[in-house]
């Protein structure tokens, strides 16, 4: 289990630019679970993520992993046991290395990182069937450099590399926002499959209601550092997308706008 | 004439060390490393005075390389944990080394006669006995060289090269592979500034002279190096960036010589190293500019 517990976070402390977003925020996030997160711009979803891996200091509160405060824990550690995905597909992947080195470094997550070969031809077929898993045909383009694909091939291929090892979550912000329409269905496909069959824990934010209305099995909505609906079980399988559009219209009409 | 070919190239071959330093801070971790002008003058200073004392000429190339090593984990500790800005970094530690470098050496100094360098030394003699001293300077740097750059091929193709590669391109990623990026970037700056002070030992061996001031400029010009290397042969990808550099290294030391031979004074050497520097790294820019338009198209 994944907890926030009390969270506070104030932006810039102390200056004129000072903004508190999170007073007193909680979550519980049970194993297994698959979360989609909802909500408008600046209501703090993507701090809320940055605060679970660490890559954000906080005021005050706790973060527990399995009852366990990990408060001190450094960002990359926390990664030791977590996979990201960020909106911006240049950040999943090394533009000037080529696929399969991308994938050998992926591969090593976890390992000392040493003076032995990088590259082993062993788990050149192994790169090979998760490559073609993805269907775009980036198996046979193993030798070639990752800037030269496509924003969606390059979040494929972020998404094999942050889930290849063992983890236990999954974090996901706005992954599918930079792509088409059809991509990001493509990639959204993908990311289903891999939570179900590995069984991660996964927080997903997205700025599309139907993902957050079809996946996961439960949703949360954000407003101005709240967490203002909380759906799973049957209610979450029951909301359609209207229903969600209905309060998002509301709190946005409440805001002035 | 041919001798003074042959004492360009080797030059070039010398310096080439420096410029691989260079290349692994600049153009892999994108650090601009100024700690280069102490750590070359500190490789030599602690080279001439282990000479003088007797020490064995090939020891004193490791024992360069080691201290380089120290000056590149400094750099790199203030950076990474002190959190100081990368070039405040390096000016902070070339700074204390300009004190540092006097304090070993006591002064400037020369190595008499009398002892034995990396290219005077028995063994070179064995095995090189019959070539001139100009030539044996080429041979044996050379061998150096190619020693240094297999290794470091090498290296670029472990785990640990990759990470560093990977610190380079995407830092986020690093992270994200549970790894430290700081670490990374120490362990490129050690490398790089063992480079650089080995550089430095094999020019003190070659003058038999350490001065204070040998490091001054040094990091412009294993840029420009670097940058002349990589330009050349942007194009073919399965030219090796160390093979690239040494080909820069060697052609910036040809046009210096040219440009001695012509009658420049030397005094405006720096003048045009600086010029010269600054028309690379604007058609450096122009090109880039050209491609990110094209990439945007
Ligand atoms: N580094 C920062 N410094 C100051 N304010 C920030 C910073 N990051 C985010 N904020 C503010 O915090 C609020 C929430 O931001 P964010 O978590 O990015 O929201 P979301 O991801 O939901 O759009 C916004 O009002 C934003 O301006
Ligand atoms: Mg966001």
């Amino acid at each position: 289990m994944l907890e926030l517990k009390n969270i506070s976070k104030i932006y810039n402390p102390g200056t004129v630019t000072e903004m508190c977003l999170f007073e007193d925020f909680n979550l519980k996030v049970r194993d297994g679970e698959f979360i989609s997160v909802v909500g408008s711009n600046g209501s703090g979803k993507t701090s809320m993520l940055n605060i679970i891996c660490g890559s954000i200091p906080i005021n005050g509160g706790e973060v527990l992993i399995n009852g366990k405060n990990i408060n001190r824990l450094k960002e990359h550690k926390r990664y030791e046991q977590m996979g990201r995905v960020y909106q911006n597909p240049a950040l999943g992947t090394c533009p000037d290395m080529t696929i399969l080195e991308n994938m050998s470094i992926a591969d090593n997550k976890g390992k000392p990182f040493g003076l032995g070969f990088a590259l082993n031809k062993k788990r050149y077929e192994f790169y090979r069937e998760q490559l073609s898993s993805l269907g775009l045909g980036l198996e046979d383009k193993m030798n070639i450099k990752l800037g030269s694909l496509s924003g969606g091939q390059r979040q494929a291929v972020a998404l094999l590399m942050a889930t290849m090892t063992p983890l236990e979550f999954l974090i996901l912000d706005e992954h599918t926002a930079a792509l088409d329409p059809h991509t990001a269905d493509i990639i959204m496909e993908l990311t289903d499959k891999v939570v179900r069959e590995k069984k991660l824990t996964a927080i997903m934010v997205t700025h599309n209601l139907r993902y957050a209305v079809e996946y996961g099995d439960r949703l949360l909505m954000m407003d101005r550092g709240h967490i203002i609906l909380d759906k799973s079980g049957e209610e979450k399988a029951n909301a359609t997308i209207d229903d969600i559009l209905d309060i998002f219209n509301r709190i946005s009409i409440e805001c002035g706008n | 004439m041919l001798d003074l070919i042959i004492s360009t190239v080797t030059q070039g071959f010398i310096y080439a060390l420096l410029s691989f330093g260079i290349y692994i801070t600049y153009k892999i971790l994108d650090f601009p490393d100024l700690t280069v002008d102490g750590s070359f003058p500190l490789g030599a200073a602690v080279t001439a005075v282990l000479l003088l004392k007797g020490v064995n000429p090939y020891l004193t190339l490791l024992a360069a390389a080691v201290v380089g090593a120290i000056a590149g984990f400094v750099t790199g500790f203030i950076h990474v944990r002190l959190k100081v800005r990368d070039l405040l970094a390096g000016i902070i530690t070339m700074t204390a080394l300009f004190s540092i470098n006097l304090q070993i050496a006591g002064s400037n100094l020369s190595i008499e006669r009398g002892i034995d360098t990396i290219f005077t030394s028995p063994v070179a003699m064995t095995l090189l006995g019959s070539a001139t001293l100009l030539v044996r300077k080429l041979i044996i740097s050379l061998i150096i060289l190619i020693i240094c750059k297999v290794l470091l091929d090498l290296y670029f193709k472990t785990k640990s090269g990759y990470l560093l590669k990977a610190v380079g391109d995407n830092s986020t990623l690093v992270t994200t592979l549970a790894k430290d990026m700081g670490r990374v970037k120490i362990i490129g700056l050690v490398i790089s500034n063992a480079l650089v002070a080995l550089s430095g030992a094999v020019v003190c061996h070659e003058q038999r002279s350490f001065s204070s001031t040998m490091g001054t400029g040094q990091m412009v010009f294993g840029l420009a190096t670097v940058i002349i290397g990589t330009t050349i042969f942007r194009n073919l990808s399965f030219v090796k960036g160390t093979t690239a550099v040494i080909v820069g290294s060697v052609l910036y030391k040809i046009c210096i010589q040219i440009a001695i031979n012509l009658g420049l004074p030397a005094n405006l050497l720096k003048l045009i190293t600086a010029v010269l520097f600054l028309i690379i790294l604007v058609i450096g820019n122009f090109h880039k500019g050209t491609v990110r338009k094209n990439a945007g198209a």
